[in-house]
């Protein structure tokens, strides 16, 4: 699904990704871990496209295509979706017209029709009640005035909505209490399946107890240093990172 | 806008498309070509007694001009608006300006075909169509009236919609009685102007417990070259009476600025409403802040008996400069004022641009909700003043003003003034200003949806509340007229 060889990139001039290899494929589940500072956001923001952040090297393709070459909103009508670590509040624009802009710009790039109200509306019943968000959701404007806990739902609902082939979720954990981390991961896991991926990117091990990762990498320093599967966490959540770290600086 | 250190070509690319977008065109800049009467340019009281004359005015009419005249003679150029432009010199000015073929209002098959396609081409209804059935249109060009469409449905209900000097001949007792009597020729300079050199206008009579069964509509292009525009609008609601009011204009692109200087009286009796929408579009010039027009009006409400109710909505995107204050004077006791309005300025626009609120009567409630957008090098302010008089026990104002920023070479400003002689009264006043921000575009983009689109959305959700008080068909041109007007000027 996505292949990322020797990916660079910096921002401000400051490289932050040195040379990083991912290969993931439909039905897979990657956590990306690693300590602050390690480049896991960085490595979510320059696969969509942020513009903050410059690549300086490396490729990456997508559905058989260069990402790198698109603009972010290609790179979403090509599926690709962010949950973002801090959503970003947009006052006045209801959640309806967004999610219905954004469904009918990704449908027409795959040159598909416009969905039909009736069947948005229904979606959006449905999905809303996934992730226990009031129907009145519809009519709320976009994060403003959510709190941290709903804004983080709202991303999921969203994932729900978009129903994109692969999903980046950017410390989609942070800042959760118990009942909405164990929402949350049910959104996520019921938005899996065998044609899609996730990307988890966290730096806790606890959202790993809901959401079962085929596999776990280490990304330090802007390279992965260690890749492993599920068990990997709990021999990281025992020992910290430093005995993997240790020597690499 | 902040801008990343390292650009990438993607940021490239969209700087080009951005340049791409600001040098797209005013769509309504053509020219028509007509012949027209013009005055020779310049201003003296024989200028305006001949005015009078070619429009066939009673002589309280061309008196009243004249008094006006000699009180401008005395008035200077107001200087305190937050906006910046060369000396106007008044006698380089055209102050009268008609097409060479009278137009009929009995036909539109005799009005010059040329001027039924500029209006065609500028989208506005002058044939009563079914389409627009909902609508009456009131069309002026340069200096008179074009058609006036569903005057005899209208006439029905008693309703008066006619332009001002035809309503001056056929009911000259309702013109004199409250002509002048919201906006006095003593008002302030460009009203003493205007009151002078007037040419047209609108004039709209709803009787007692009439609800207007359409939108009433005045359209307004100028046309001619260095002519001033100085029309009048007249809108008298009797006891219990209700309408609902449009005007909108443009006018061709030219490298020199003109000038447009209008009057706007409304009168609400007891138990009445007024609503009344603009959407301002005139020439705003060209992206280097060459020509456009200077739009200095006067408008004014009084909400006259107890329980009226005046709305002013405007949506501003046109004019190298605004100068305006929608205002209501809340006499009657209970009555209320609201305005509701956009500013948009862009490239080398400046706007300051607000309302005035004059509680007087007892329980008075007012509503100010103002969205100035500033993008590109533009200089957009709100000016609004609040003032309770001694009498007004109970009353209540509200007022929200924010601005949103588009570029980091633009400025909003915001002047709240508030004169309360009332202590049993209630004044709120909320401002704020945010920026549109890279982040809230990234979001969007990531969700699939361009820049471009993205930036509308924005800005539609910042104005929201102002067009959800637009007639609906109106809202739709509002939104589309923003989307234009900003195209492009993210960066």
């Amino acid at each position: 699904m996505i292949s990322i060889k020797n990916l660079k990139a910096e921002i401000d001039n400051k490289e932050i990704l040195r040379g990083l290899d991912l290969q993931v494929n439909a039905g897979e589940v990657h956590a990306i871990m690693g300590p602050n500072g390690s480049g896991k956001s960085t490595l979510a923001n320059v696969l969509t496209g942020n513009e903050n952040y410059e690549v300086t090297g490396g490729e990456v393709t997508f559905n058989g295509k260069n990402l790198l070459n698109l603009a972010p909103e290609d790179r979403a009508r090509e599926r690709l979706f962010l949950g973002f670590q801090y959503p970003v509040e947009i006052p006045g624009v209801s959640n309806a017209i967004f999610l219905q802009t954004a469904i009918n710009e990704i449908r027409k790039y795959n040159n598909q029709e416009e969905i039909t109200p009736k069947e948005f509306l229904d979606r959006m019943k449905e999905k809303a009640k996934v992730v226990g968000m009031d129907s009145s959701l519809i009519s709320r404007s976009v994060n403003t005035g959510f709190s941290g806990g709903e804004k983080k739902k709202n991303e999921i609902f969203q994932l729900l909505m978009l129903n994109p082939k692969l999903a980046i979720l950017d410390e989609t954990d942070s800042g959760l209490d118990i009942d909405a981390l164990r929402i949350v991961s049910q959104g996520v896991n019921e938005f899996k399946n065998k044609d899609n991926a996730v990307i988890l990117v966290t730096h806790y091990q606890r959202l790993l107890d809901y959401i079962i990762p085929d596999f776990i990498h280490v990304l330090y320093n802007g390279k992965i240093i260690k890749s492993g599967g599920k068990e990997l966490a709990l021999e990281l959540e025992e020992k910290g990172y430093d005995w993997i770290t240790k020597g690499e600086k | 806008m902040e801008v990343a250190s390292g650009k990438s070509e993607k940021s490239l690319s969209d700087e080009k498309l951005i340049n791409e977008f600001t040098d797209s065109e005013y769509k309504w800049g053509f020219v028509t070509d007509i012949e027209s009467d013009d005055f020779a340019k310049g201003l003296s009281e024989d200028v305006v007694r001949k005015i009078s004359a070619i429009k066939k005015e009673p002589e309280w009419m061309t008196e009243y001009r004249v008094k006006a005249y000699k009180h401008w003679l005395t008035l200077k150029e107001p200087k305190w608006p937050n906006v910046k432009y060369p000396e106007i010199d008044f006698q380089d000015i055209r102050y009268y300006s008609a097409p060479k073929k009278q137009p009929q209002l009995e036909s539109l098959d005799e009005v010059d075909p040329e001027l039924l396609r500029t209006f065609e081409k500028l989208g506005i209804p002058i044939e009563e169509q079914k389409k627009f059935a909902n609508v009456a249109v009131d069309a002026v060009f340069d200096s008179v009236s074009v058609k006036t469409t569903f005057q005899a449905t209208l006439k029905e209900k008693g309703i008066i919609f006619s332009p001002l000097s035809e309503a001056l001949k056929e009911h000259p007792e309702l013109v004199k009685e409250y002509f002048g009597s919201v906006v006095p020729y003593t008002d302030n300079f460009y009203a003493s102007l205007n009151a002078a050199v007037f040419s047209e206008g609108s004039f709209v009579y709803i009787p007692k417990g009439v609800r207007c069964p359409m939108e009433l509509s005045t359209y307004f292009r100028i046309n001619a070259m260095d002519t001033g525009q100085f029309e009048r609008t007249l809108v008298i609601a009797d006891e219990g009476a209700y309408v609902s009011y449009l005007e909108g204009c443009t006018a061709p692109m030219r490298d020199n600025n003109q000038l447009h200087a209008a009057v706007v009286e409304l009168v609400a009796k007891k138990d009445a409403e007024i609503k009344y929408s603009t959407v301002q579009n005139w020439y705003p010039g060209d992206k280097d802040g060459k020509g456009g027009i200077y739009n200095f009006v006067t408008k004014r409400g009084v909400c006259d008996g107890d329980n009226s109710k005046i709305s002013w909505t405007q949506v501003e995107t046109g004019s190298a400069i605004t100068w305006k204050y929608p205002s209501t004077i809340l006499k009657g006791d209970n009555s209320v004022g609201e305005f509701y309005s956009v500013a948009v300025t862009n490239n080398f626009q400046q706007a300051d641009t607000g309302t005035k609120m004059i509680h007087l009567g007892k329980n008075t409630k007012s509503t100010i909700v103002s969205k100035g957008i500033s993008a590109g090098r533009s200089n957009n302010s709100y000016r609004g003043l609040v003032k309770i008089g001694k009498n007004a026990d109970g009353a209540r104002n509200y007022s929200q003003c924010d601005s949103m920023l588009m570029s980091d070479k633009c400025g909003a400003h915001t002047f709240p003034y508030l004169e309360i002689d009332n202590n049993n009264s209630t004044v709120e006043h909320e401002a704020t200003t945010s920026k549109v921000s890279e982040d809230q575009i990234f979001y969007l983009n990531q969700r699939g949806i361009s820049t471009e689109d993205a930036v509308n959305l924005i800005v539609n959700g910042f104005c929201k509340e102002v067009f959800k008080q637009l007639p609906m068909e109106f809202a739709v041109e509002a939104t589309k007229l923003l989307a234009l007007s900003l195209e492009g000027s993210v960066g």
